[in-house]
């Protein structure tokens, strides 16, 4: 397995970050920005969305390196186009990548099925709500608002970011976009 | 609702032209340390200091206020939490909301995290605001080692932003020309925003798979080290800004822990 | 310099069945001048990615050899340079200098001689502005104009040219046509792919026709090419020069309006234009690059709402306002980027997608999707994932979708853009067939040809200010 990134790779992985951060910005707009500011339930059950540049982006390149760049770059993108987040997201964007890429690398960056996607999606899932819990949400209690809101992050975290990511990467192999990945060449011949 | 980069202007103030990993280190050197404390004083001396210094980037208040009002909405979001939520209500009642009750305890403390939100954010917002991302990624190269690949990558790909905003709408017209629209129901809205962003995703792939292929062809690959069209310098007062931001914000918690307002996140 | 030889080559892409290229003898002299020609999947721009060395190396089979003076292309990359059709997909940087100095950098050329090179390139193409220009505020003809600096900034010995006229208006084409031949000296050979043969002919001296599936089939001189192959290569889908299709114009005068537009404007985007669509009635709408045609078709079409003037379509007052479900059974829209349009990842589905909407039931949707995959030749590909359609292919299903839901007015956006001479008759046929139905049709065009061939009546916009 060749871990070295082609210029595929690279330009593949900013260009999911990049839409990533397009789709953000039409999510925004869709919901006015309520959805970003009310605390439970809106942001912790949508929170999942936020996480799936890091689990597609490793499902569809498989290097090393895969989930941290792609949700990274993401969030650049998202604090380039204006959050209500803005800044901030540089602090957290990394930290919530970096527990993806971790997952990945317990299984040496061999193993890219649905099982070790939930669990990287929960690893980014916890990182993220667990920063805020810290950083934002200082004054509240631990028992009524944090851990209900870590568990319900990290709830929203494996369905959407990781099984989503799952189909999301099945769905765009299908297309035929992906072929000159490893991830697209599993449908048949044509 | 037409998707444009916020636009950045060339200055020639005399922050505004330091190196651009300096005042991205610079930022992250002042706000970082702000987050360990939850009290308003500490936020509120970083504010005064980065009000002050706005001038010295070339930017004009206005301009500031115009790209940091969605962070409003992320400091309402905050307070409604913490009122709904807080672990202690201590002082004298002041409202009660519903089964809420506003402490004096509580307004302090909410206080404290609007200001720590804009503290936190507002060196960010300055310095993408005065920074080039092409000089950005070419600092990045040239005066911290990034590995170049990624960082024109990612350039590259940030240049088709604007295109990707315009396919979005493309996008939504189409699905309008095809009989699929969202009406009422947010679960609709919410499968059509689904398949529009999975449309976008495939045409945003095979774009980049031609980009990829057009690099390639112009040499990207080759291995061959890369030279620099445009040199970026990294001297003592880019230093000094970092130095600087680091002190200022040193000193703003010392502030604090002194006058005994301190109150650290954890703990 | 620049000497291309190719013994038995083909390639197969990794997943296919079929070879894209096979069998190719060609050999090309240094100075000369080659347009590439064959019908749609003949591997033309298989081949010239192989002699560009982009061919992956990790995937795909090879048989033969290719050499570019006597190299593997893969390792002679910097004597090549190409330009591919798309100007926004290669264009990397955000200013135009920047741009051509990308290659230079790659190819570690020292620092104080890239912006000599860099001017030296921009001039050679004719380039209009300075280093500074942001390439977003370039037109389509200006970014392929600072693609070929970019190209040409590496002084290669054989430049190569995959459509590169293909994305661009008219006014684009001349554009790139006069900077090639500017740019081109006695020491570059090319080698050039471009559908618009007549156009092309004035930059090469020799032609080669590639044989889909296998080999070369015509090599030579264009005159003599054309006079021995002219009429099966008409026929296949190639452009030759000399070989005009009749036109179908309308017998019968046109009927009743089906959508007014008076004084209608979006701002920024369209001045105030005033004009009807009727039905039995072709209607082209023509202008240059940014006078807002795009804006007056999504206007027609019910899309957008204008920010002034009215739109009318009796019964029912204004389209925009319409559900959109509603309005697929008035009004279709065949949007210029056929991918935009597609919902579902089966054809079938694609088809059936509108008259379910309407709420027809099963049997009869089942029974027009039959139809709409006979009638634009889709049958075989039913089951197909609309996204890896040709463009032919993605193009008729675009427009049977339209159908599906049995419109009477069809608004199209650039129908004929790139396509070959045999889904541009096709397309001509379907729509005057159309219009001879009763159907109004609008279409937004650039192509002088079609309007020639098919359009009753022009509406010419000017762009503004």
């Amino acid at each position: 397995m060749n871990h070295r990134w082609r210029t595929i790779d690279i330009v593949i992985a900013s260009i999911l970050a990049v839409a990533f951060g397009v789709i953000f910005w039409a999510w925004g707009l869709l919901w006015n920005g309520p959805a970003d500011a009310i605390p439970l339930p809106g942001r912790a059950i949508l929170y999942g969305v936020w996480l799936v540049p890091a689990v597609l982006g490793a499902l569809v390149i498989r290097k090393p390196g895969a989930a941290f760049y792609t949700l990274t770059l993401a969030a650049l993108v998202s604090v380039a186009l204006g959050t209500s987040w803005g800044w901030t997201l540089v602090l957290q964007g990394p930290l919530e990548a970096a527990a993806a890429e971790l997952v990945f690398a317990v299984f040496a960056y061999k193993v890219w099925n649905l099982p070790v996607a939930l669990l990287a999606a929960a690893a980014a899932g916890i990182a993220a709500s667990v920063y805020d819990a810290f950083v934002w949400y200082g004054g509240t209690s631990w028992a009524t608002m944090r851990l209900p809101y870590i568990a319900i992050t990290a709830v929203s975290a494996v369905l959407v970011a990781g099984l989503g990511s799952v189909l999301l990467a099945r769905a765009l192999a299908q297309t035929g976009v992906l072929d000159r990945f490893a991830s697209g060449r599993e449908r048949a011949a044509v | 609702m037409t998707l444009t980069l916020p636009t950045f202007e060339a200055s020639t103030a005399p922050l505004a032209r330091r190196n651009p990993v300096a005042k991205l280190a610079a930022a992250l050197l002042f706000s970082a340390p702000l987050i360990a404390t939850l009290d308003p004083l500490t936020p509120t001396i970083a504010l005064a200091v980065e009000l002050a210094v706005l001038p010295l980037f070339g930017m004009r208040y206005g301009t500031l206020f115009r790209r940091a009002w969605p962070l409003v909405l992320a400091a309402g979001g905050i307070v409604i939490t913490l009122v709904m939520f807080a672990a202690e209500r201590t002082g004298a009642t002041v409202a009660t909301l519903g089964p809420f009750e506003v402490t004096t305890g509580v307004l302090i403390t909410a206080l404290g995290m609007v200001l720590r939100v804009f503290a936190i954010a507002l060196p960010g917002i300055i310095v993408f605001a005065t920074t080039d991302p092409t000089d950005l990624a070419d600092a990045l190269v040239q005066n911290v080692r990034a590995p170049a690949r990624f960082a024109i990558g990612a350039l590259a790909a940030f240049r088709l932003v604007p295109l990707l905003g315009q396919e979005w709408q493309m996008l939504s017209l189409a699905r309008r020309a095809r009989g699929i629209d969202a009406g009422r129901s947010p679960v609709a809205r919410v499968r059509l925003f689904v398949s529009t962003a999975f449309a976008l995703l495939v045409g945003a792939i095979r774009r980049g798979t031609r980009l990829a292929v057009a690099m390639d062809a112009r040499g990207f690959d080759a291995g061959t080290p890369r030279t620099y069209a445009r040199r970026q310098l990294f001297g003592r007062a880019d230093a000094a800004l970092m130095v600087g931001a680091a002190l200022v914000s040193t000193a703003a918690l010392t502030t604090s822990v002194l006058t005994g307002l301190f109150r650290p996140i954890i703990g | 310099m620049g000497e291309v030889v190719l013994r038995g080559f083909g390639w197969r892409h990794a997943g296919r069945k079929a070879w894209a290229v096979r069998g190719v003898d060609l050999r090309v002299a240094h100075g000369e001048r080659v347009l590439l020609l064959g019908a749609s999947g003949a591997g033309k721009s298989t081949l010239l990615a192989a002699l560009a060395g982009l061919l992956p190396d990790d995937s795909g089979d090879a048989e033969g050899s290719v050499e570019i003076d006597g190299l593997d292309p893969r390792k002679a990359r910097e004597q090549v340079g190409i330009v591919f059709q798309d100007p926004q997909t290669q264009l990397v940087m955000s200013r135009s200098g920047d741009d051509v100095a990308f290659g230079l950098e790659n190819r570690g050329v020292p620092a104080a001689e890239i912006w000599p090179r860099v001017d030296e390139a921009l001039h050679r193409v004719g380039f209009g502005y300075g280093r500074d220009r942001p390439t977003a505020a370039l037109s389509g003809g200006e970014q392929q104009r600072l693609a070929l600096a970019g190209a040409l900034a590496l002084r290669p010995g054989l430049l190569l040219l995959d459509e590169p006229t293909a994305n661009l208006d008219p006014a684009g084409a001349a554009l790139i046509r006069s900077a090639v031949t500017r740019a081109l000296d006695d020491d570059t050979t090319l080698i050039i792919v471009e559908h618009r043969v007549a156009e092309a002919l004035t930059l090469v001296d020799r032609v080669v026709v590639l044989e889909p599936g296998g080999g070369v089939r015509a090599d030579g001189p264009p005159g003599a090419v054309f006079a021995a192959h002219g009429d099966r290569l008409a026929d296949e889908g190639v452009w030759v020069p000399g070989h005009a299709v009749a036109a179908r114009k309308a017998v019968t005068g046109p009927g009743d309006s089906l959508v007014r537009a008076d004084a209608v404007s979006l701002r920024h985007r369209l001045p105030p234009a005033t004009l009807t669509a009727r039905a039995g009635e072709v209607l082209a709408v023509t202008g240059p690059n940014g006078a807002g045609k795009s804006t007056l078709a999504l206007l027609l079409g019910g899309l957008l709402k204008p920010t002034s003037g009215t739109i009318d379509a009796k019964p029912g007052g204004a389209p925009y306002r319409w559900r959109a479900v509603d309005l697929t059974t008035r009004i279709g829209s065949v949007f210029q980027d056929p991918e935009h349009q597609f919902v579902t990842n089966r054809v079938a589905d694609e088809l059936a997608l509108g008259p379910r909407r309407i709420g027809r039931p099963e049997a009869e949707v089942s029974r027009t999707v039959d139809e709409l995959l006979q009638r634009l030749r889709l049958d075989k590909l039913a089951g197909a994932n609309p996204h890896t359609l040709s463009g032919g292919e993605a193009r008729r299903l675009s427009v049977a979708t339209a159908l599906a839901t049995a419109p009477r007015l069809l608004v199209l956006d650039e129908p004929t853009f790139g396509q070959d001479r045999r889904t541009w008759i096709e397309l001509i046929e379907l729509l005057a067939r159309l219009r001879d139905d009763g159907h109004g049709i609008v279409a937004v065009t650039h192509d002088a040809d079609f309007v020639a061939a098919v359009a009753d009546s022009v509406h010419r916009l000017e762009r503004t200010a």
